[in-house]
């Protein structure tokens, strides 16, 4: 019972907070008062940033870890776990995060990429990391670093929701594949999928992840969210899908709403309601640079 | 309603406020407090802890405190999600030590003359209970160890049983 018996940062506590926001909803956030509409909306986190999505893809440059300032304004604004990305193998933006005590950093192909080979050695860090991935391999990977959440990438920014469900598509149906397929088989899964072998047999076993599969990139609609989390999803992120939109307080807590009931069209009808104009949105052919092709 | 033919209920971890705002949105706040008062077993782990305490602190304002357990909780009690640790703690009936798990967890800072400390941490009450509420401050649903969750399902038999053969209580 003594305070040396207990132990900080292990992947069990790690993971436990990832477990803890199932089900819930993730905003992005760029001033203290999004973040607390956020947190009125019953968002179950909000990511913290300069600038959503849609606008870096509008504002070109290099994106990087927000100012440390604005990241200690939401922390002080909101009671509920604030995240912060940092760039794809841009550790030290890591430390820094983790020494500002966010609760979780995404490391995220939003930003610009500091490294083109390496991601971040994630089992380093106290700090939970959640990353995306456009596949079982990818997320596996991921995984095999560290990771403590995988959200599906999407493409961010553009309010449309077709990547993200390509993504979602993609890895849930490779698990579906996995349990079917007999040990000899694993191997070859493995070696297809880039990823370590032990994680596919314990994907064979299980049925899931070794840790929650998030939905993220291009939601926008409440009816969004409840697709991502028909289709699988344990909880879903949404960047400019709020406040890009003409009424984001509403629209958040309708968001928020029918991801918890997202399988009662009854009430999804209802929450969809009278919200306004969502993001206007791109369609993938209109896009120069796909955020979903970053991260190896 | 969905607490229709329940027999005991289970609050689980997860975000305070967002639980709060979801029971208020959908008029679930009555129906469970309903439940409570009927005398039906609830188990509450950290977060479903916070919403059956008597006062709530470090909460926000319109934070629902359902008042079925005599505790004071205290939000983000240990700290940020960096503080979260896991740790061996000792519990009241069991003989071996039980592994527990505490994320970004509320801390219980008073406790009623009602309500029976189980376990401590550092002094401080971890698992606690009155009468047929049981509240943790970590998350005996992140382990593999199920002695707690055995605890609750025993006192939601005890309950039924009671209801069903009023006779032989006590």
């Amino acid at each position: 019972m003594s305070e040396s018996s207990s132990s900080f940062g292990s992947f069990p506590v790690k993971r436990g907070l990832a477990e803890m926001l199932k089900g819930g909803v993730i905003m992005d956030v760029v001033t203290p008062e999004q973040a607390k509409i956020a947190e009125d909306a019953g968002a179950c986190a909000v990511m913290a940033l300069e600038r959503v999505p849609a606008d870096i893809r509008r504002d070109g440059g290099v994106a990087r870890m927000s100012d440390p300032e604005m990241i200690q304004g939401i922390q002080g604004a909101v009671s509920i776990p604030v995240m912060a990305k940092a760039r794809i193998g841009h550790f030290v933006e890591a430390q820094i995060l983790q020494s500002l005590g966010v609760d979780f950093i995404d490391e995220s192909e939003v930003l610009t990429p500091a490294d083109e080979a390496h991601h971040i050695d994630k089992f380093k860090f106290v700090v939970p990391f959640v990353c995306g991935a456009t596949n079982l391999g990818e997320a596996l990977r991921r995984i095999s670093e560290g990771a403590c959440m995988i959200r599906s990438k999407g493409e961010a920014g553009t309010g449309n929701v077709v990547e993200a469900v390509r993504h979602l598509r993609s890895i849930l149906g490779d698990i579906r594949k996995i349990g079917t397929a007999d040990t000899a088989e694993l191997f070859e899964w493995a070696k297809r999928l880039q990823a370590p072998l032990p994680l596919v047999q314990e994907i064979a076993q299980t049925g899931k992840l070794p840790v929650p599969l998030f939905c993220a990139g291009g939601l926008a609609t409440p009816a969004d969210a409840a697709l991502a989390m028909q289709l699988g999803a344990e909880a879903v992120f949404v960047g400019s899908g709020i406040f890009k939109s003409d009424h984001p307080a509403p629209r958040a807590k309708a968001i928020v709403e029918a991801t918890t009931h997202f399988d009662n069209p009854d009430i999804l009808a209802k929450v969809s309601r009278g919200l306004g104009a969502p993001m206007t949105g791109i369609g993938m052919d209109e896009i120069n640079q796909r955020y979903a092709e970053r991260g190896w | 309603m969905e607490l229709e033919g329940l027999d005991g209920l289970i609050l689980p971890g997860g975000e305070s406020t967002t639980m709060s705002n979801l029971l208020r949105a959908f008029d679930f706040v009555e129906p469970l407090r309903r439940f409570v008062v009927s005398g039906r077993p609830v188990f509450g782990t950290c977060a479903g802890m916070i919403l059956l305490s008597e006062r709530i602190l470090d909460g926000r304002s319109d934070q629902i405190a359902l008042a079925s357990c005599g505790i004071v909780s205290r939000r983000n009690g240990y700290g940020r999600q960096v503080d979260s640790f896991e740790t061996d703690i000792e519990v009241a009936g069991m003989c071996d030590p039980f592994h527990a798990i505490f994320i970004r967890a509320p801390r219980i800072e008073e406790t009623s003359s009602e309500v029976t400390v189980l376990a401590r941490h550092d002094g401080c009450p971890v698992l606690v209970r009155e009468g047929n509420v049981l509240a943790a401050s970590f998350h005996p649903e992140l382990t593999d160890d199920d002695r707690i969750h055995r605890l609750f399902a025993h006192m939601v038999r005890d309950a039924k049983s009671q209801d069903e053969f009023p006779d032989e209580a006590r």
